[in-house]
C-alpha cells in the first residue's frame, strides 16, 4: 500500500494541481476567461435576494376551454341534426341527454382519431376528453392526458409572460423555471424587496374596453367596481377591445391635469374595431377594466380612427410604468398564486458569510490543534491531508460552479470535523500494527491495508445521507447535501492518496527508528 | 503518545443497565413527543417567518406582539434572535393572495413603533409547499434508513443490519425527543441533520462492525461477547477522536455561526452524542442478543466461495 508507481504519483498531483487552481479562481476577479470565472455561486441566503414559487392555477382555464367545447359539440350535433337535450356545463363536465341511436352516432364521430372535437394523442395513446354514457345520458370530461396538455400549455405560456415581466424591470440575472407541471420558480438575486415584481406577477392583466350599460335591456351586463373605490358600475358584457390587440404602451404624462397616463397603440386589426365602435357611440361611457376591475370609465368625445389612445386613472407615474409593463408583455393565460417566497436582504447575507467564515476558521483551527496534539508528527500529515481536502473541496464547488448556501457552509466546517476520520482510522490501525510488527514500514502497510474497509463503509454510508437529502432536499438544505457529498469524495482522495504518500515518505525515513 | 485510553473496559457488563436507561430514554421521548407534540416550523406548517432588525434600543417583545396581534393574523410568537435589537416573528397566518401582505405588516410595525423597522429576513410558506415538505423530509428520513438497512445488509450479514437500525431508530428517537422536550423548532435545516446524524451514527456502528467481523474471523473459538468487547475496545479511541474532532466543528458552528444554524448545529451535537453512545451500547449488544458468532460469518464467505 506504500508503494507509488510514477505514473499515480504524477496523475495524482496533477489532479491536485488542477483541482486547487479553481479553488485559487473564487479569488480571483475575473469573470472574462472561460477558467478564471468558474465561482462558487453565492446562494441566496447569503447574498440576499428572493425566492418566489409561483402556481398556476389551471382550474379557469380549463373552464373556459370546457365552454369553449360545448359550442363546438352544440354546433355539432345541429349540423348533423342529431338529437339534444339539456346540453350544459355542470362544473368540470359537459352534459347532455339524447335518444340511444343518437348518442351511439355521436359517440362513433367522438372516438374517431381523426376528429376535431376530441384529439387523439399519440404520445398517450389516449383521447383528449372521456366519453361517458349512461342511460339516455352523455358525460364528457377532460381526461387525465387532456388535463396535462392543458396545464402544460398554460405552464409555458405563464412562464413566458413571466419571463418577459421580469426581463422588464431588468433584475440582475433572475432564475426562472418550471417547477414539476403546475408551478414557476423565480430567484433574484439582490433583491431585498420583492413586492413590485410580486404585484406585477400578482396580476393576470386582463385589460378589456367595455360599453357601460345605460338601459335594463342590454344584452348582459355585469356589476364591477372600480380599482380604488367600491363604487360600482353595471358594464356591458360585450367586449369591445381586448389587450390582446394592443401592440405597445408606454407610460406619458398629461400637460392638462399633471396627471400620469398609459397611452397605448393598437395593432391593425384593433384600431379597425375601437375606430368603428367610438363612432357609433360618441357620448357613451367607455370603460377601461383591467382582472375585473375599472380604472376608469371615459366619455367617447369623438371618434378614435388613429389607433392610439391614452388610459388615465388615479396613476403616479410608478404605477403607470407598471400597468404599461404589464400591457407591453401580455396578458397571463391563468391567475398565479405565490406558495412560497424566502426573501434574505443583503445586510443578513453579509452577516452570515461572516459568521460562516469564523465559525469555519475557529472549528479548523480547533481540528488540527486536536489531531497535532494527538498525533504529533502524523497529525502533521492528517492536517496537511485536511487543508488540501477543503482546497479539493472549494475546486471541485468551483468547476460545478455549485451554488454555496448558509448550510452549505456548516456541512463544510462538518466535512473538516469528519474528513480527519479517514486519517485516524488508518493511524489507530498503524498504532495497533505496531504492536506486533516491529517494522515500521509494515506496520503503516499493513495499517492502510486493513483499515480500507472500515473507510470505506464509514464514507459510504455518509455519502447515502448525502445523496438522498440531494434529491430530495430544497433550497438551502441541498447546498448542504453538495458540500457533504462532495467532501466526502475529496476526503477518501486526500487520505487515500496525498496521505497515504505523505505516510510512506515519513515510513521510509523512520523505518530505523523506535515509533514515535 | 499521550493520552491513553484504558484499553480493558468491561462494556458487555454494563449492557443490560445501560440497556434499560435507553430504553426509558426511549419511552420518556415517545411520551413527550406524543403528549407534547414538535415544535413545526413555517416550512411544515406554513406560516410567515419575519426577522426584525430595527435601530431603536427601547422596542421590546411585547411592543412587537400587541402591534402583531391588533392585525389579527392568528397566532403570533415573538422571540429574541441574536443581536439587542434583533427579533424573530412567526405568524400563523399567510397571504399568499394579497401581494402587499407583508408590506402592511412592515407598514403597520413602524407605524405602532414609531420607528424603523428592517425585515432582514421573509419566509411565507403556503399550506400546500409546507404539507409537502413535510412528506419529502419524513420521505428522506425513511429512504435514508431503507438504504443503511440495505447497504449493511450486503457488507455484512442481516442481524448487523437489524443492529444498526435500531441504534439509528434510537438516535433519530432521542434527538427529535430531545426538541420535544425543549420546544426547539424542527425545520428544514433539522431534516438535513437528522440525515446525517443517520449517516454519522451509522458510519461510528460500521467501524466497530468491522472489527467485530475481522475478530470472528480471526477467532472463532471465542464467544460474541468477548469479541463485542475486544472490538469495541480496539476501536474505541478512534470513536473518542473522531466525536471529538466532529463535535469540535459542531460548538464551532453553534457558538460562532449565527443564529440561522444554532438549531441545526444543536441537532447535530445531540445526534453524534447519542450516535457515539449508541454504537457501543445498543448496536453491539444487539448482536450479542441475535446470537452472532463466527459461523455467521464464515458460512456466508463459505457461500460465497462456492
Amino acid at each position: 500500500m506504500l508503494y507509488f508507481s510514477k505514473i499515480k504519483l504524477i496523475t495524482i498531483y496533477l489532479i491536485i494541481i488542477f483541482l486547487s487552481f479553481f479553488s485559487f479562481t473564487n479569488f480571483v476577479d475575473n469573470n472574462e476567461n472561460f477558467f478564471l470565472s468558474k465561482k462558487v455561486k453565492l446562494g441566496l441566503d447569503l447574498q440576499g435576494g428572493s425566492y418566489l414559487l409561483l402556481e398556476v392555477d389551471s382550474k379557469p382555464i380549463v373552464r373556459r376551454n370546457l365552454q369553449e367545447k360545448l359550442l363546438l359539440i352544440r354546433k355539432y350535433l345541429k349540423t348533423n341534426n342529431l338529437k339534444y337535450q339539456n346540453l350544459n356545463q355542470q362544473n368540470d363536465s359537459i352534459v347532455f341527454t339524447s335518444v340511444n341511436s343518437d348518442i351511439e352516432k355521436f359517440k362513433e364521430h367522438f372516438l374517431n382519431k381523426d376528429n376535431i372535437l376530441n384529439l387523439y394523442y399519440d404520445k398517450y395513446r389516449s383521447y383528449e376528453m372521456n366519453f361517458i354514457s349512461e342511460n339516455n345520458k352523455v358525460i364528457i370530461n377532460y381526461s387525465k392526458y387532456g388535463l396535462i396538455e392543458i396545464k402544460n400549455s398554460t405552464l409555458d405560456e405563464s412562464l413566458e409572460i413571466v419571463r418577459r415581466r421580469i426581463d422588464e424591470v431588468g433584475t440582475n440575472e433572475p432564475t426562472i423555471i418550471k417547477n414539476g407541471n403546475n408551478r414557476i420558480l423565480i430567484e433574484l438575486p439582490g433583491l431585498d424587496d420583492p413586492n413590485r415584481i410580486k404585484n406585477l406577477l400578482g396580476k393576470t392583466a386582463n385589460l378589456t374596453f367595455r360599453f357601460v350599460s345605460e338601459n335594463e335591456t342590454d344584452f348582459g351586463s355585469d356589476l364591477i367596481s372600480f380599482e380604488n373605490s367600491d363604487e360600482k358600475l353595471k358594464i356591458s358584457k360585450r367586449v369591445v377591445l381586448s389587450g390582446d390587440n394592443l401592440v405597445s404602451a408606454k407610460p406619458s404624462f398629461n400637460n392638462q391635469n399633471n396627471q400620469a397616463t398609459v397611452s397605448f397603440t393598437l395593432d391593425r386589426v384593433g384600431s379597425k374595431k375601437f375606430g368603428r365602435a367610438t363612432t357609433n357611440n360618441v357620448g357613451r361611457k367607455l370603460a377601461i377594466i383591467l382582472d375585473n376591475r375599472i380604472i376608469s370609465a371615459p366619455n367617447i368625445k369623438e371618434p378614435i380612427l388613429s389607433g392610439n389612445g391614452e388610459i388615465s386613472g388615479n396613476f403616479n407615474f410608478q404605477s403607470a410604468t407598471d400597468l404599461a409593463l404589464l400591457l407591453r408583455s401580455g396578458a397571463l393565460p391563468a391567475p398565479l398564486n405565490i406558495v412560497e417566497e424566502r426573501t434574505v436582504g443583503p445586510d443578513l447575507g453579509e452577516d452570515s458569510i461572516k459568521a460562516g467564515a469564523i465559525s469555519l476558521g475557529i472549528g479548523f483551527i480547533l481540528v488540527i490543534l486536536y489531531m497535532l496534539y494527538k498525533y504529533r508528527q502524523l497529525g502533521i500529515i492528517a492536517d496537511l491531508a485536511l487543508i488540501l481536502n477543503l482546497i479539493l473541496l472549494l475546486g471541485v464547488l468551483s468547476i460545478l460552479e455549485a451554488t454555496l448556501t448558509l448550510p452549505g457552509i456548516a456541512g463544510i466546517i462538518l466535512t473538516v470535523g469528519m474528513a480527519v476520520d479517514a486519517n485516524v482510522l488508518i493511524f489507530e490501525r498503524i498504532k495497533e500494527e505496531m504492536k506486533t510488527d516491529k517494522s515500521i514500514i509494515h506496520a503503516f502497510d499493513n495499517g492502510y491495508k486493513k483499515a480500507q474497509s472500515a473507510v470505506l463503509d464509514a464514507n459510504i454510508t455518509t455519502l447515502i445521507s448525502a445523496v438522498i437529502l440531494f434529491f430530495l432536499g430544497s433550497g438551502p438544505v441541498k447546498g448542504f447535501a453538495v458540500t457533504l457529498g462532495i467532501g466526502i469524495v475529496t476526503t477518501l482522495f486526500s487520505a487515500y492518496f496525498f496521505a497515504r504518500h505523505l505516510s510512506s515518505i515519513y515510513a521510509m525515513k523512520n523505518k530505523d527508528k523506535e515509533f514515535i | 503518545m499521550t493520552i491513553q485510553f484504558p484499553k480493558d473496559i468491561k462494556f458487555t457488563n454494563y449492557y443490560r443497565k445501560i440497556n434499560f436507561f435507553s430504553f426509558i430514554l426511549i419511552l420518556f421521548s415517545c411520551f413527550i413527543l406524543f403528549s407534547k407534540g414538535l415544535n413545526l416550523g413555517v416550512d411544515f406548517k406554513g406560516g410567515t417567518l419575519i426577522e426584525i432588525r430595527s435601530d431603536n434600543e427601547q422596542i421590546n417583545i411585547e411592543q412587537i406582539r400587541q402591534s402583531l396581534l391588533k392585525m389579527q393574523l392568528g397566532d403570533v410568537t415573538v422571540k429574541k434572535f441574536g443581536k439587542q435589537n434583533d427579533f424573530l416573528v412567526k405568524i400563523e397566518m399567510t397571504n399568499m393572495n394579497d401581494t402587499n401582505f407583508i408590506k402592511s405588516i412592515n407598514n403597520k410595525l413602524s407605524s405602532d413603533l414609531g420607528t424603523v423597522i428592517n425585515f432582514r429576513r421573509v419566509e411565507n410558506v403556503g399550506p400546500k409547499v409546507s404539507n409537502e415538505l413535510l412528506n419529502d423530509g419524513l420521505l428522506a428520513i425513511s429512504l435514508a434508513l431503507a438504504a443503511m438497512l440495505f447497504y449493511i445488509w450486503i457488507r455484512f450479514e442481516w442481524q448487523f443490519s437489524l443492529a444498526a437500525i435500531a441504534a439509528i431508530i434510537h438516535d433519530v428517537i432521542i434527538t427529535v425527543g430531545f426538541f420535544s422536550f425543549l420546544s426547539y423548532e424542527i425545520n428544514l435545516s433539522i431534516v438535513a441533520a437528522v440525515l446525517t446524524i443517520v449517516g454519522y451514527s451509522m458510519n461510528d456502528t460500521v467501524v466497530i462492525f468491522d472489527r467485530i467481523r475481522e475478530n470472528l474471523k480471526k477467532h472463532t473459538k471465542l464467544s460474541i461477547l468477548d469479541i463485542s468487547n475486544a472490538s469495541t475496545n480496539e476501536t474505541l479511541s478512534r470513536t473518542l477522536i473522531t466525536s471529538v474532532t466532529t463535535l469540535l466543528a459542531l460548538f464551532s458552528i453553534y457558538l460562532f455561526g449565527g443564529s440561522i444554524l444554532k438549531g441545526f448545529s444543536f441537532a447535530m451535537i445531540v445526534g453524534v452524542i447519542v450516535g457515539t453512545y449508541s454504537s457501543i451500547f445498543v448496536a453491539t449488544p444487539i448482536l450479542n442478543y441475535t446470537n452472532v458468532n463466527s459461523k455467521t460469518i464464515l458460512k456466508d464467505e463459505d457461500n460465497k466461495n462456492i
